[in-house]
């Protein structure tokens, strides 16, 4: 197959997925507003009425704190989730239309992951918005290095969801995925308390979710101070977005039919 | 005349199962061929290795002159598809869906509109071109599928059951279609399908497929023709007595019993049909009633696979397909 690529066939294609990620995503107003939903009562709620009991070190509140968390959060529920919808494009057939196109599958995801990715980044700047307008405080000088750290971490997680839906055969796996998967990378990732204040057993499990380097990157982006310092941050999320993009790429190339 | 498809001796196998057992087969550019066989013989795998969706086991396949194998790029370039099951984005609209198409098979940038609208006249679906796909009927969708196939103008366009679950009007209509493409612009048509009537008005050559072998492959009506004589069906019950004793006369071709009724084949049969009942009586089988007529292509099926078409719908494979289709339907 690896004859006769039509390098402009193939861009055209990586633009078309990634368009029709966008065109989705913002049809579907329900989905939209059901996604900024949940974090926005984490922001709004669970940060501010929280803030009068936690002390951070060297100052700060604790919606301060959890903003970056819940960035994470909602760049990890976004993105896992457009991958996941791969699965969906299987059962109802517009999966197959994608995979005996003239285009290599390689283009296919790639223009997938780019569109899921992006959709993920616009609820995450929907929500850095959000918490900047509750009063949380950011470090302007730091945004362009934000942004691109952002789109490395849904870059992430959108290709673990494509991973998944590879793999799987049907939707009725999500809910396990769901318990097993997503809310444990969420609670362990630090994003709502200060890993330092874990028992040790705890801080094991943290160490070993990739969420925790993303919530750590984030915070110290957004606020200057963080537990993990953050060019480790960035090379295990770097690491690990290379690894599971190359993962999701071989998995999805398996798909027959 | 150049050849549009030539299989050498094509296989798949799944483990012991072989779904498709050494095809051989040309097809002629321009013409309308049809593969005829019950659910499970064989037919979409064999069109999925021919649009390279699947890998041969063995043997080899020519579409357009390009290796299915060894150049999957030009036979994707050079095919349409309409699948047997909806391959739509039905969130998007009928253009949205055509734009991607379009793009994926590189037509270029200058002529997408033009020619996406010429497409949704030609299928009637003009006034839909900006409507989402979501709300259209079974026939409109399956217009839009056919639209799209040949977006990219291919040589040949794989039909895979293209009027199932369709209502009799609307098959009509897109037989209609199919016919006057393959006559206005010259469009290789492969398909396949289990309504022999329709498959005997369209196709100019047809082959039997049955457990994954061709059994026969010509023209319906040289097909019928080596059938030859009259068919005589008889509704009655029991009667293996009496049909033991029919299928021992030198005058009778073929006897077949199948949903209750009994096809005896024989020349000049509005003679035949005396005797016949006589003979039944004369057993004590009691005749509902009795038809005469020309072999069909599902006497033609008969004749080579010793059932109908319907019956041989029983390969565990499918079933599960359809059941996993039918579970799914509930959601």
């Amino acid at each position: 197959m690896a004859t006769n690529i039509n390098f402009n066939r193939e861009l055209e294609g990586i633009y078309a997925m990634w368009k029709r990620e966008m065109t989705l995503f913002f049809r579907s107003k329900s989905r939209l507003i059901g996604s900024l939903a949940m974090p926005f009562f984490f922001l709004a709620i669970l940060g501010t009425g929280m803030s009068g009991m936690f002390a951070m070190p060297g100052g700060g509140n604790y919606l301060q704190f959890i903003a970056p968390g819940i960035i994470g959060m909602i760049l990890m529920f976004g993105s896992m989730f457009s991958g996941i919808v791969v699965l969906m494009d299987r059962q109802f057939g517009f999966l197959k239309e994608t995979l005996v196109a003239p285009i290599s599958r390689l283009s296919v995801v790639t223009g997938k992951s780019l569109g899921g990715a992006s959709t993920a980044m616009v609820q995450g700047i929907l929500i850095l918005a959000i918490a900047v307008l509750l009063g949380v405080q950011i470090q302007i000088a730091n945004i362009v290095l934000l942004l691109l750290f952002m789109f490395l971490i849904s870059m992430m997680f959108v290709s673990i969801g494509i991973m998944i839906a590879s793999v799987l055969q049907d939707m009725h796996g999500f809910q396990l995925i769901m318990n097993f998967l997503i809310m444990p990378m969420f609670f362990l990732s630090g994003a709502l308390f200060p890993l330092s204040s874990a028992p040790g057993a705890l801080q094991v499990a943290t160490m070993a979710d990739p969420l925790t380097y993303g919530v750590n990157g984030l915070r110290f982006l957004l606020t200057g101070t963080s537990e993990i310092a953050f060019p480790v941050c960035l090379a295990v999320i770097g690491g690990l977005t290379a690894f599971f993009i190359t993962m999701a790429m071989k998995l999805f190339n398996r798909i027959e039919e | 005349m150049e050849n549009a498809i030539e299989i050498r001796g094509l296989s798949k196998a799944y483990g012991q199962l072989k779904a498709v057992d050494s095809v051989s087969l040309e097809v002629e550019e321009g013409k309308i061929f049809g593969l005829l066989g019950p659910n499970g013989a064989g037919k979409t795998t064999l069109i999925s290795m021919l649009v390279t969706m699947r890998k041969p086991t063995s043997g080899k396949a020519f579409v357009n002159g390009f290796d299915v194998s060894k150049d999957a790029s030009a036979v994707r370039k050079s095919i349409g598809i309409v699948f047997q099951d909806p391959s739509l984005d039905e969130d998007l609209t009928a253009l949205e869906n055509l734009e991607i198409h379009a793009a994926m098979y590189g037509v270029p940038k200058s002529e997408r509109h033009e020619k996406i609208h010429k497409l949704m006249g030609m299928v009637g679906l003009e006034d839909k071109i900006d409507v989402r796909v979501k709300t259209f009927s079974g026939g409109m969708k399956r217009r839009l599928e056919i639209a799209r196939g040949l977006l990219h103008e291919p040589k040949v366009l794989f039909l895979d059951e293209p009027t199932i679950g369709l209502d009799p009007q609307t098959r009509a209509g897109i037989w209609d279609y199919i016919v006057k493409l393959n006559k206005t612009k010259g469009i290789t048509i492969i398909l396949t399908t289990h309504y022999m009537d329709e498959a005997d008005k369209v196709c100019s050559r047809v082959a039997i497929i049955d457990h994954g072998k061709i059994i026969a492959v010509d023209t319906p009506e040289n097909l019928k023709n080596t059938l030859g004589g009259d068919v005589i069906s008889l509704k009655c019950e029991g009667g293996e007595a009496c049909i033991t004793d029919l299928s021992k006369q030198n005058w009778v071709k073929s006897t077949v019993k199948h949903d209750g009724i009994v096809d005896v084949r024989v020349e000049k049969g509005e003679e035949k049909i005396p005797i016949i009942i006589k003979m039944a009586e004369g057993h004590g089988v009691k005749v509902d009633s009795v038809s005469l007529r020309k072999p069909s292509l599902d006497d033609v099926f008969l004749h080579y696979t010793g059932k109908t078409i319907r019956e041989g719908e029983a390969d565990p494979r499918e079933a599960m397909r359809l059941r996993r289709k039918a579970f799914k339907g509930r959601h």
